[in-house]
C-alpha cells in the first residue's frame, strides 16, 4: 500500500537511476539519516558513544571494504585485521609526525596507504582463486601483525610495543585522545561512513562494480567480454584496502585509543568482518551494516540484559553470550544463506503487494 | 539501520543503572577466555575481600561496599565497554588486570579524574607520578620484578652472570614486552648474554620455542606468560628436562593452576612474587567464615588461599586501606574518586596496618608520593614443592636494581609526557 512504485513517476534519467527508486525507500533513507546526524549527536553520552555507536560505525566501513572485495569482485580475503593494522599503524605514524595536520587527512591518507599494501598482496589474486588465495592473504595477515612487533619504528620505539594517540583536531574540535566530547567523534565516524557509503555505493552500482561482478560470476567468461582481469582485481583491492584502512585508523585513533597488532588486529578481527557480510549478506552494503550491527551490538545487548537486568554471573552470562550469538549465526546462515540483506529484500518484496496476498 | 535504531530502543532500556551511596570498586575481570584461570582467582578475591569488609565491619568507615562485575575476557574492546558501563556509577579505582586495557585507560581515567591501580602490571613508567597523575603500580613493577629475577640468577651462578645467557619467553603483547629494555640494560651491566622469544596469543602451541631453547640452552630463562600458556611452558620445559632450578616466571606465572599439571616435573621451579604466599594468614580465616560458609563467595569458594586468590585480596586490601585514608583525610564517609586519588598518593602501608587487616607481614612495607608511584620495588622469590604441593618464599623482599629501573622509568615517562603534551609536575 505504502510500499510501491505505483504513482511515483520519474521524469529524468537521473531520477530514474537513483538508489531509492521507492519513494517510502526513499524518505525512509532521509529520516535515518536524520536520526543520526540531527538527533542523535545531541542525545548521545559517553557510554553509547564508546561501547557501541563508534564500533557499530567503524565495523561498518570495515565491512563494506571487504564487501568490495569479497561480495562484489569474489575475492575471498583473510587479511582484514592486518590491513585494518596497517590504517592504524600508518595514522599513528602520520599523527605524531605532522601533529598539526587535521587527523581527517590523517585518516584518509592512512586509507590510501593500506590500498597500496593491498594492492601489493593482491597480487597473487591474478593467478590463485578461491581457498588458496584465502590463505595467500591469511598470509598477509599474519605477516602484517609479525611486522607491526618486529620493526620498533612503527611503535616509536616505545617499551611496550602499544601506540598510543595523541590528542589531534579537526577544525579545532578533539576527536582523538582523553578529553573528547561524545558528539565529536561520532559526528567525525558518521560523516566518514556516510561518504564510504556513498562512494561505495555508487561504484558497485556504476561500471566498475559491474566489472567486479562479472569477474565474480565467471571470470573467464569476463575476460572473453572484455573485462580486464587485472585491472578489476587490482582496483577491487585498492578501494577495499582504502576504506579497511580508514576503519582501522578510526578503530585505533578515534575508539580504543591506544593498540598493539597482535591483540587488536590479531586473525580473530578478520574473521569477525568475514563473519559480519556473511551474516549480513554479501554483495550488498546495506548488508554491511546489517552484519555490523548484529555482531557489534546484539554482545552488548545480551550483556546489559542478562548481566544488567536479570544480574547473572558475568562469566555464565558471557558464555551463554557465544551460545546464543553463535546459534542465531547457525540459524540465519540455514534459514536464510543470503544474510540479513535477503530478508530485507523479501520483506521488501511482501511489501510492494501487502495487503493483497498474490 | 533499521537494526541499528530497533536495538538502539531496546538498549535505552537496559542500560540505565541505579546510583546508590555505596562505596563502588569496580571489578574488570576476565572469567572466560584462555585466561580465565588467572583471572577467576584473582576476581574471587577481590570481590570476596569487599564482602568480608561489608559482612564483619559494615563495609568501610560505615559505607557499604560494593563491586559490580564486568567481563572482559581480556579483550581490549570489551575493556572499553565496561569502563564506560561502569565509570558513571561512582567508581573509585578501576584494577583491570590486564596490561593491553590498563593502556588503554591510562589517558581516560586522567580525563575522568578516576585513580587506576595496576599491581604489578601495566606501564612500568607510571610509576613516574609527575606524568602519570592518575595511575599506581605499587608495591612492585616489572621491571622490578625483571630486576628481581637477574639478581636472584647472579646469586645462584656466585655472583657473577659473565658469558651465561638468559632467555627471555614472553607472551608477544604489550605485557611480555614490557621488562625487554630493563632486561637489555641488566645484560650490558652484567654482561650476560639476552635473547627474547615471544609465544603468540592464545599460547596453547609452544613446540617451537622450547625447540629455539634446546637449540640454545641458555643458562637461566626468565618467563612472562600468563593464562593457558604458563601450563604449557612448564610442562614443556619439564619435557625437556630443563633444570627448573634455572627456570622463573614473574609472579603472574607462579600459581598454583600453572605448575600442577606439570605434576612432578615442575618441583622447584620458581616465581618472582611481591606479597606472601600460602594460606597462613587470620583474614584467610575470616573470609571462610564470614564469606564462603555463609554462601557469599564470589566464586565457587574453593580457591582461598591460592596465589592469585591472595593478590585479589592484597589488591582489595590496598585499595580499601586508600578509602579508608581519603576518610580520614577528608573527614567524610562518602568520598569521589578525586579523594580516592589523593589518598592513593599519600598512601603509606606498614606493618601495623597489614597486622590490622589480619595480613601480617603479607607484602613490603611503603610510601607512596608524588614522585613515586610505585612503592619500593620490592620483591621476594618463591618455590615451588611439587610433592607437598605448595608455593614457599625462599628469600626475603629485596629491592630492584633502581641504578638500572630508575632511568629507564624516566626515559619512557619522558617519552609519554612529550607524546601527549603533558606538563610534568606534581600539584
Amino acid at each position: 500500500m505504502f510500499y510501491r512504485e505505483a504513482g511515483d513517476f520519474k521524469t529524468s534519467y537521473a531520477e530514474d537511476n537513483q538508489t531509492f527508486p521507492v519513494k517510502f525507500d526513499r524518505y525512509r533513507y532521509y529520516a535515518v539519516l536524520f536520526m543520526g546526524f540531527a538527533i542523535i549527536p545531541f542525545l548521545i553520552n559517553d557510554y553509547w558513544v564508546n561501547a557501541i555507536f563508534l564500533p557499530f560505525l567503524i565495523y561498518s566501513i570495515a565491512a563494506i571494504g571487504l564487501n568490495i572485495l569479497t561480495g562484489y569482485c569474489g575475492q575471498v580475503s583473510l587479511g582484514t585485521g592486518g590491513f585494518m593494522a596497517v590504517g592504524a599503524y600508518g595514522c599513528y605514524k602520520l599523527m605524531t609526525a605532522f601533529p598539526d595536520v587535521s587527523i581527517l587527512i590523517h585518516v584518509l591518507l592512512a586509507g590510501g596507504i593500506t590500498g597500496i599494501v593491498c594492492v601489493v598482496f593482491g597480487l597473487p589474486s591474478l593467478r590463485i582463486k578461491g581457498f588458496y588465495l584465502a590463505v595467500a592473504t591469511l598470509a598477509a595477515q599474519f605477516f602484517l601483525v609479525w611486522l607491526f612487533n618486529r620493526v620498533p619504528w612503527f611503535y616509536n620505539y616505545s617499551a611496550s610495543g602499544q601506540i598510543n594517540a595523541p590528542e589531534r583536531t579537526i577544525f579545532g574540535i578533539e576527536v582523538t585522545g582523553p578529553n573528547t566530547e561524545a558528539w565529536a567523534t561520532y559526528l567525525f565516524c558518521l560523516v566518514i561512513l556516510t561518504v564510504c557509503a556513498l562512494i561505495a555505493r555508487n561504484l558497485t552500482r556504476g561500471m566498475q562494480g559491474r566489472q567486479w561482478m562479472a569477474i565474480r560470476d565467471m571470470d573467464i567468461a569476463a575476460e572473453i567480454i572484455g573485462v580486464n582481469p587485472l585491472k578489476a582485481k587490482i582496483s577491487a583491492f585498492a578501494v577495499s584496502g582504502f576504506f579497511v584502512g580508514i576503519a582501522g585508523a578510526l578503530f585505533f585513533a578515534v575508539y580504543l585509543g591506544a593498540a598493539e597488532a597482535g591483540d587488536s588486529f590479531g586473525i580473530t578481527k578478520s574473521f569477525l568482518v568475514l563473519f559480519m557480510i556473511i551474516i549480513g549478506g554479501l554483495g550488498s552494503i546495506f548488508g554491511s551494516f546489517a552484519g555490523a550491527a548484529f555482531l557489534v551490538l546484539l554482545p552488548v545487548f545480551l550483556k546489559n540484559v542478562l548481566v544488567g537486568t536479570l544480574g547473572w554471573p558475568t562469566d555464565l552470562a558471557a558464555h551463554l553470550e557465544f551460545i546464543i550469538v553463535g546459534g542465531l549465526i547457525i540459524m540465519f546462515l540455514i534459514l536464510e544463506p543470503h544474510g540479513l540483506a535477503q530478508l530485507w529484500r523479501v520483506a521488501k518484496e511482501k511489501l510492494r503487494l501487502w495487503p493483497f496476498p498474490h | 539501520m533499521k537494526l541499528k535504531l530497533a536495538s538502539l530502543a531496546l538498549g535505552m532500556t537496559v542500560a540505565a543503572a541505579p546510583a546508590m551511596a555505596d562505596l563502588v570498586f569496580p571489578s574488570l575481570s576476565y572469567r572466560t577466555g584462555p585466561f580465565a584461570a588467572g583471572g577467576i582467582p584473582f576476581a574471587d578475591g577481590y570481590a570476596d575481600y569487599f564482602t568480608l569488609l561489608n559482612e564483619r565491619d559494615g563495609g568501610i568507615g560505615g559505607e557499604l561496599a560494593r563491586v559490580p562485575e564486568c567481563e572482559t575476557a581480556y579483550n581490549t574492546e570489551k575493556g572499553v565497554e565496561c569502563y564506560e558501563a561502569t565509570k558513571d556509577d561512582g567508581a573509585l579505582i578501576y584494577q583491570p588486570l590486564s596490561t593491553g586495557i590498563t593502556y588503554q585507560l591510562i589517558p581516560k581515567v586522567t580525563a575522568d579524574n578516576i585513580p587506576m591501580h595496576t599491581m604489578g602490571y601495566g606501564r612500568t613508567s607510571a610509576k613516574n607520578g609527575k606524568v602519570f597523575s592518575h595511575v599506581f603500580n605499587y608495591p612492585a613493577n616489572y621491571w622490578d620484578g625483571a630486576s628481581a629475577g637477574v639478581n636472584h640468577f647472579l646469586e645462584q651462578s656466585g655472583g657473577s652472570l659473565e658469558g651465561k645467557k638468559i632467555t627471555l619467553l614472553h607472551f608477544n603483547g604489550a605485557y611480555g614486552r614490557e621488562p625487554i629494555p630493563t632486561l637489555e640494560a641488566l645484560a650490558e651491566k652484567h654482561g650476560f648474554d639476552f635473547n627474547a622469544i615471544p609465544i603468540d596469543y592464545p599460547g596453547q602451541e609452544q613446540k617451537s620455542q622450547w625447540l629455539q631453547i634446546r637449540r640454545e640452552r641458555p643458562d637461566f630463562i626468565l618467563f612472562w606468560g600468563w593464562g593457558v600458556m604458563n601450563q604449557v611452558a612448564i610442562q614443556e620445559a619439564a619435557n625437556i628436562r630443563f633444570n627448573m632450578e634455572n627456570f622463573m616466571g614473574i609472579w603472574w606465572s607462579g600459581s598454583e593452576n600453572d605448575v600442577k599439571p606439570a605434576g612432578m616435573g615442575a618441583d622447584g621451579y620458581k616465581s618472582v612474587q611481591f606479597h606472601n604466599v600460602g594460606s597462613d594468614f587470620p583474614v584467610f580465616d575470616d573470609i571462610r567464615k564470614y564469606v564462603v560458609d555463609a554462601g557469599k563467595a564470589a566464586g565457587a569458594g574453593d580457591q582461598v588461599g591460592t596465589v592469585l586468590y591472595n593478590r585479589g585480596v592484597y589488591a582489595a586490601f590496598l585499595a580499601a586501606e586508600a578509602a579508608k585514608q581519603a576518610q580520614a583525610a577528608n573527614g567524610v564517609s562518602e568520598i569521589d574518586s578525586g579523594m580516592m586519588r589523593d589518598a592513593m598518593e599519600s598512601l603509606s602501608i606498614t606493618a601495623e596496618t597489614m597486622e590490622a587487616a589480619g595480613l601480617p607481614n603479607f607484602g613490603p612495607e611503603f610510601t607512596i608520593s608524588c614522585e613515586n608511584h610505585g612503592g619500593e620495588g620490592m620483591a621476594a622469590i618463591a618455590q615451588w614443592n611439587a610433592s607437598t604441593e605448595e608455593w614457599s618464599l625462599i628469600s626475603e623482599f629485596a629491592p630492584a636494581d633502581a641504578s638500572v629501573v630508575g632511568p629507564l622509568i624516566e626515559a619512557d615517562s619522558a617519552a609519554y609526557a612529550a607524546e601527549s603534551n603533558i606538563t610534568p609536575g606534581c600539584s
